[in-house]
């Protein structure tokens, strides 16, 4: 069965500005840390490099800025292969996630560091300089120490420092890792702002998958050195390729069932507790295994069960055996039949809801056509 | 009850105070009795004035006359008689030269030591206090062996043709002759405090964030120019208390003067002795002892002053 891959949103048409071309680093001593990556990146692109830790990001990001040779393969920046040129010959700058800011100098003299090292004349660093406090507001602070500032001073401060050479590519390593939740969430905003402001291509590694989405204008999600899929933010939420990628990323109940009817609109697959009606154009083989997948917030609830057109699939009846309130919505963990717990989450539109369920309610949980995602990997 | 627990909590606060105030007091208490009191009795023996084996009191109390007796004499010879002048000097340019080769050879010893497998570190630092297990006079004493006329250590510099070099330096008397010259003394102080410079120094530069380098290299500084901008400032508060441990007993130092420096290397110490043992006069002694801990104090508050910069810029 070939599980519809949707369009992909089209290739960047620009000539890639980076390409990563079948990149490995083996550090030795059995995991290879980057398997055979290649990655194309797009000029003026925020690129996300997304993965738990350990899962290789952090060492492609070190081999873009040139910390770290490849074992094999290619870095080419606008034709030119970088692979092995020393990080101070090249024309990124990176943030690093501690910031990295140097203690004995200023935060004027931080800034201006590597426009020394360019050989910039004084007052053409002053201006520079300046200017980069300007950027992030930081115009009163640059006599202060690194360590007379607060934590998102610091980061904008390691922020202007990377952008005060015009890099051809910022790099940055878990940049709001070190910020709490709060100041995290304005940050965000604040430095995709600045960025798209300069207009400079981006490669960022995180963790995060809020921060990802947020920030970036594609995605690579890794795992064990390798790339699983790269995309635009709401393609890799709402298709994911893989099971990995549809877990990793959100929330959302993996069901596993066999593939029983194959008609020219639809599929049907049964599951252990309910049967999907797939709606969206797939076909398969009959009695091929699959995977579905159904995010918590395209299912609703009712209390009565419904009559959907679909009926008697897309459906299925559990007791709430489990809630948690957000604020803003609420997860209800409901038991189904076989065991599984069904996970779904509803807004809280209302203030107050007569009908709430509650714990041990028995509940119906229902959802269209077009919710699932067909898993074949 | 509730007075009770009221009362109870405030002796108990009160036993905290106590204690906080006996643990700063401790040190203090300390130096007090070791360091401040046997000062002021040494200066006191400075500014008095013998009595055949006795001194004479300096404040003396008769008929309702309060007498204080000062005798500056001893300080006016001093810096009249040009031989303790040299003597000073030549003690601080001795103690300098030691600090400098110290610093020169233990820099990247620590700065290897520093940067070796973390594994290895343990055993290197355990190599650098090794010495420490042998008697201090039994390893001043060897180089005597090594620097004489058939000593190896002799024999390879002559090999190498060093010793034309340090002629010319007038660093040693004669050629293939190391012994009691300039040479061989800040040789003995550099072999010997070497671990006291290095050890600040590799504790220092442990503890550095190796991220600031690739920060520097990123922003375009070479290895080079990362390791003049930011390791060595960054390393200037171990750099600074590996030379005041070097410096500070370096200038008094009178074993290795003694053993190694020969009649002609001028050096405070043994200036001391001389006046303690073989002049037997207590009070000139006492005067140069004074005289001395003011050369040295004056680095020390220098030091001092910088820690406490130091520490403010870490909070």
């Amino acid at each position: 069965m070939s599980a519809a891959t949707p369009t992909r949103a089209a290739a960047p048409a620009a000539p890639p500005f980076l390409q990563i071309q079948d990149v490995v680093k083996d550090f030795g001593g059995g995991a290879v840390a980057v398997n055979h990556v290649s990655i194309d990146i797009a000029k003026g692109e925020i690129f996300a490099l997304l993965g738990s830790s350990g899962c290789g990001k952090t060492t492609l990001l070190r081999m873009l800025a040139g910390f770290e040779t490849p074992t094999s393969g290619r870095i080419v920046l606008e034709g030119r292969d970088i692979a092995g040129m020393a990080p101070y010959d090249r024309p990124f700058n990176m943030m690093f996630q501690s910031y990295a800011l140097f203690p004995h100098l200023t935060v004027f003299e931080n800034i201006a560091f590597g426009l020394k090292r360019d050989g910039m004349p004084k007052d053409q660093i002053a201006a520079r300089v300046e200017a980069m406090l300007k950027l992030v507001q930081l115009g009163k602070y640059a006599q202060r120490k690194p360590h007379q500032l607060s934590g998102g001073q610091q980061q904008r401060v390691a922020l202007a420092r990377s952008l005060a050479k015009s890099p051809q590519m910022l790099l940055l390593d878990e940049p709001l890792g070190a910020l709490d939740k709060k100041l995290r969430e304005e940050t965000q905003i604040e430095l995709v702002n600045i960025i798209e402001g300069v207009g400079v291509t981006c490669v960022m590694v995180t963790h995060d998958q809020e921060e990802a989405m947020t920030m970036a204008t594609r995605i690579a999600v890794m795992s064990e050195g390798r790339v699983l899929q790269v995309g635009p933010p709401s393609e890799i939420y709402e298709t994911p390729a893989t099971r990995f990628v549809a877990d990793f990323i959100g929330n959302v109940n993996m069901m596993e069932g066999t593939l029983t009817k194959d008609w020219p609109d639809h599929v049907i697959i049964s599951c252990a507790d309910c049967t999907h009606y797939v709606g969206h154009g797939i076909t398969g083989t009959e009695g091929m295994a699959v995977g579905v997948a159904v995010r918590p917030e395209k299912i609703e609830l009712s209390r009565t069960e419904p009559a959907g057109e679909h009926s008697p699939h897309n459906k299925v009846r559990g007791t709430v055996k489990d809630l948690s309130y957000f604020g803003s919505f609420t997860v209800y963990h409901l038991q189904l039949a076989s065991g599984a717990v069904l996970k779904v989450s509803e807004s809280n539109v209302a203030r107050h809801r007569d009908e709430q369920l509650t714990w041990g309610d028995t509940a119906w949980a229902h959802w269209a056509p077009t919710a699932q995602v067909v898993l074949t990997q | 009850m509730k007075s009770a627990m009221k009362s109870a909590t405030k002796s108990l606060r009160a036993m905290f105070t106590r204690g906080r105030t006996v643990v700063i007091g401790t040190p203090y208490a300390w130096l007090l009795v070791f360091f401040l009191l046997p000062f002021l009795i040494v200066l006191k023996i400075s500014v008095s004035e013998m009595d055949g084996v006795r001194f004479k009191d300096v404040l003396t109390f008769a008929d309702g006359l309060m007498q204080l007796t000062l005798k500056f004499s001893n300080y006016v010879f001093i810096t009249q008689d040009d031989l303790y002048f040299k003597t000073y000097w030549s003690s601080l340019i001795y103690a300098a030269s030691t600090t400098f080769f110290c610093l020169l050879i233990g820099y990247p010893f620590a700065y290897f030591m520093a940067r070796a497998k973390p594994r290895l570190q343990p055993a290197l630092l355990m190599l650098v206090m090794l010495p420490f297990w042998t008697s201090f006079l039994l390893r001043v004493y060897a180089w005597k062996g090594l620097l004489s006329e058939n000593g190896w250590v002799a024999d390879v510099l002559t090999f190498l043709r060093i010793d034309h070099l340090l002629l010319a330096g007038g660093l040693i008397p004669a050629l293939d002759r190391y012994m009691n010259s300039p040479f061989s003394l800040v040789l003995g102080m550099t072999y010997t405090y070497l671990p006291f410079m290095i050890l600040p120094l590799y504790g220092n530069l442990a503890k550095m964030d190796l991220r600031l380098l690739e920060a520097a290299q990123d922003l375009g500084a070479t290895a080079f120019t990362a390791f003049w901008k930011v390791t060595v400032p960054l390393s200037k508060a171990g750099i600074i208390a590996g030379s005041m441990l070097v410096f500070i007993p370096c200038v008094g130092e009178f074993v290795i003067p003694e053993l190694l420096g020969g009649p002609q290397t001028l050096m405070i110490g043994r200036v001391l002795w001389d006046e303690f043992f073989s002049n037997n006069d207590w009070p000139m002694a006492s005067t140069v002892a004074v005289v001395m801990i003011v050369l040295i104090l004056v680095p020390l508050a220098i030091f001092n002053r910088y820690q406490a910069q130091a520490q403010e810029l870490r909070r």
